[in-house]
């Protein structure tokens, strides 16, 4: 199997889709040309002209617009946003429109698309380019949200994006483009709603999504060291979400964490702990616990910075504290 | 008045559309003249049902009513083809109708039945018809601009002829989806015709109290040919809008037409007509001296096309297909409970679960 990094594992799942399908375009800021922000897009211009990848003004909300009323009329648009942070400016079309199209048309207009780019943070690039917004769009019924952690899912999950029927939110990491691993070629799908069992063990359940998969096996790792078996559950999906994968592993280790970039108020960890007691609640002996992003904006300085990031230290911490080992 | 006033002008200064020294049945059949009237009456008549059903408690939720503004709606759909897109705001019925929406399927949207257009889960603000390239009523100021911007790039996408026609309000003109969207439709010549009912007042608020410049001087920016049309002179509206729709449909790249009109209800039924933010007495002048359909039913008179007797029988016959489209609506059945959860996702994926309150456990 091929070895590839992040980014060349979403370029080739556009590729592929886009000489699968003519209906696929590619549009966003510096998509074309400049072949896109981080690379993502390279080579596709050339391949496939500039009505199919397409150079945007930065007009966030206009773009976002553009290609859901040509979602409307059967195009499948994949907008790109430079980061998800600029996503914000888009939120009308994507909650009022691209959500709720195919509802309040009583099923007439379907909206198949994708937005994708990066979530989170990367380095000291402070308050308004470091959030992680999973949690915003897998809110609004009528999104589905995915959140590749490898190349191979990175691949997968963009190819099932967009096939969907419907408006997908492909969330990578800006720090995972670089990463390498091995990925299927050619026909390589990663269904939509399919958890994936980064890590097995009996001890204490790590469930996360994204980036935080890095953190989660490292910190396996080192509790390893301490006798302790963590596993570690990949959702992958968030909106389909795995609920199966997630009970199984709680039932199987009775112990959990969730582990997310976000926020904690009203954060995916917040709905995995209410299902988690919803529906597991005699298979818990301890409390599920959170580790997340400090409940503040971002800071610049880098003490500051590591201070609000989740890091293998709190993410140990906290699977001792579930298993009463402190 | 023969048309053809808008393509020199690249300027974006825009070119005004009265010439009083025309005539303006001129080029119109006795046919198509009543046809204009009759619609505009149907549409009158509809809203006023709806105006009704509003006060019985048939209808609920915004209700926003285009009375005043028939002319509008008329003249400028008048000369789409079928499979021309139409994408507006929330103030649509009769836009709906006008672009072929049955008015029963209308009437039972407003009603919130399983018989409507959206099956009753959009309601009056939300009406499409994906048969009619109806596009959809949007309830977001401005928010339907962007949309209409993409179904002209999917026409130049695919190398249709066909045109995107987008409607809003000219508050909307404010917004920056509006902007936003002028621009990428001037960068990529795409075949929308961005028109704007002007009907003074957004909500309760007068344009020129918000407005820097004026809303014809909007698309200059972006080197986008403007316009000005009467709209509450239906013949000259259908007229304008017949040969911008020429040359859009020809490559002209998109047009900007600012829709003169005046609204004689509130801003939406559960607004007062008038009050602080405009006079009774404006609105009753309007009302008296500027009704597209009065003025056209003069037109007629006088020239011997319509007579009172007919136009009663005319008015009849409207009435009664208003009134079928509200017993229709009435006797429609409600949306079954089961379709609470229909139409949320359009593929329900075979993993994972996509709704959290209880219903998939």
């Amino acid at each position: 199997m091929p070895e590839l990094t992040y980014r060349e594992a979403l370029n080739e799942a556009l590729l592929e889709e886009m000489e699968r399908d003519d209906c696929v375009f590619l549009m966003g800021e510096e998509v074309a040309e400049y072949d896109g922000a981080y690379k993502v897009s390279k080579g596709l211009l050339d391949r496939f002209g500039d009505l199919r990848v397409v150079d945007t003004p930065i007009s966030e909300l206009g773009f976002a617009g553009l290609s859901v009323g040509a979602a409307m009329v059967g195009l499948r648009p994949v907008v790109e946003f430079m980061t998800f942070n600029f996503s914000v400016l888009a939120l009308d079309q994507v909650l009022h429109s691209a959500a709720k199209m195919l509802y309040m048309s009583g099923g007439q207009f379907n909206i198949p698309m994708v937005f994708r780019g990066p979530t989170g943070a990367a380095l000291q690039l402070a308050a308004q380019h470091s959030q992680a917004l999973e949690s915003w769009y897998a809110h609004a019924p009528g999104i589905k949200v995915v959140a590749p952690g490898t190349p191979a899912d990175a691949k997968g999950l963009l190819k099932s994006a967009i096939r969907d029927d419907d408006p997908v939110v492909v969330m990578e990491g800006e720090l995972l483009y670089n990463i390498r691993g091995e990925v299927p070629e050619g026909e390589h799908l990663v269904p939509l709603g399919l958890a994936d069992l980064k890590r097995e063990g009996d001890d204490v359940s790590i469930i996360t999504h994204g980036k935080m998969v890095h953190l989660a096996l490292q910190a396996a790792g080192r509790l390893q060291r301490e006798g302790v078996e963590a596993e570690v559950l990949d959702l992958r999906s968030l909106r389909p979400l795995d609920v199966e994968a997630v009970l199984a592993s709680v039932r199987k280790t009775n112990r959990a964490i969730y582990l997310e970039e976000g926020w904690p108020y009203a954060g995916i960890g917040a709905q995995l702990v209410a299902t988690i007691q919803e529906e597991a609640f005699d298979h818990l002996d301890a409390p599920v616990l959170r580790v997340t992003q400090a409940d503040v904006p971002m800071p610049y300085a880098k003490n500051l910075e590591q201070l609000a990031k989740p890091n293998v230290e709190r993410v140990v911490d906290a699977c001792r504290r579930v298993l009463y080992r402190d | 008045m023969e048309s053809g006033m808008a393509q020199a002008n690249m300027s974006g200064i825009p070119e005004h559309q009265n010439d009083p020294f025309d005539d303006p049945l001129k080029g119109f059949s006795e046919e198509e003249l009543l046809g204009f009237l009759r619609q505009m009456l149907l549409f009158r008549r509809f809203e006023e049902k709806a105006e009704e059903g509003y006060a019985i408690g048939k209808i609920g939720g915004f209700c926003h009513l285009h009375i005043g503004q028939e002319g509008s709606a008329a003249g400028c759909i008048g000369p789409l083809r079928p499979d021309d897109y139409l994408v507006t705001a929330y103030r649509e019925h009769t836009q709906a109708l006008a672009k072929g929406v049955g008015p029963k399927q209308v009437m039972a949207e407003l009603y919130g039945r399983a018989s409507g257009s959206s099956s009753g889960k959009g309601g009056s603000m939300h009406i499409f018809g994906v048969d009619q390239a109806f596009m959809g009523g949007h309830g977001i100021v401005g928010g339907q601009v962007p949309l209409a911007t993409g179904m002209g790039w999917a026409i130049k996408y695919r190398g249709e002829d066909r045109v995107a026609m987008c409607f809003m309000g000219e508050a909307a003109v404010n917004q920056g989806a509006f902007h936003e969207s002028l621009n990428m439709a001037a960068i990529w010549q795409l075949p929308v015709i961005f028109v704007v009912e002007n009907n003074e007042y957004g909500m309760g608020t007068a344009f020129r109290r918000v407005s820097a410049t004026k809303v014809e001087e909007r698309s200059a920016a972006y080197h986008i040919p403007a316009s000005v049309v009467n709209g509450q002179e239906v013949l000259e509206t259908f007229r304008h809008f017949e040969e911008l729709v020429k040359e859009v449909r020809e490559g002209g790249g998109p047009r900007f037409v600012e829709v003169r009109t005046y609204r004689f209800r509130g801003h939406s039924m559960s607004d007062p007509v008038s009050g602080t933010y405009r006079s009774k007495n404006e609105v009753s002048e309007q009302t008296e001296k500027n009704d597209p359909i009065k003025i056209l039913r003069d037109r007629l008179f006088e020239a011997d096309v319509l007579s009172q007797e007919a136009l009663e029988v005319m008015d009849q016959e409207v009435r009664a297909l208003v009134s079928e489209a509200a017993e229709f609506a009435d006797a429609a059945p409600l949306p079954d409970p089961s379709e609470l959860y229909t139409n949320v996702y359009s593929q329900i994926n075979e993993h994972g679960r996509l709704f959290f309150d209880g219903r998939d456990r």
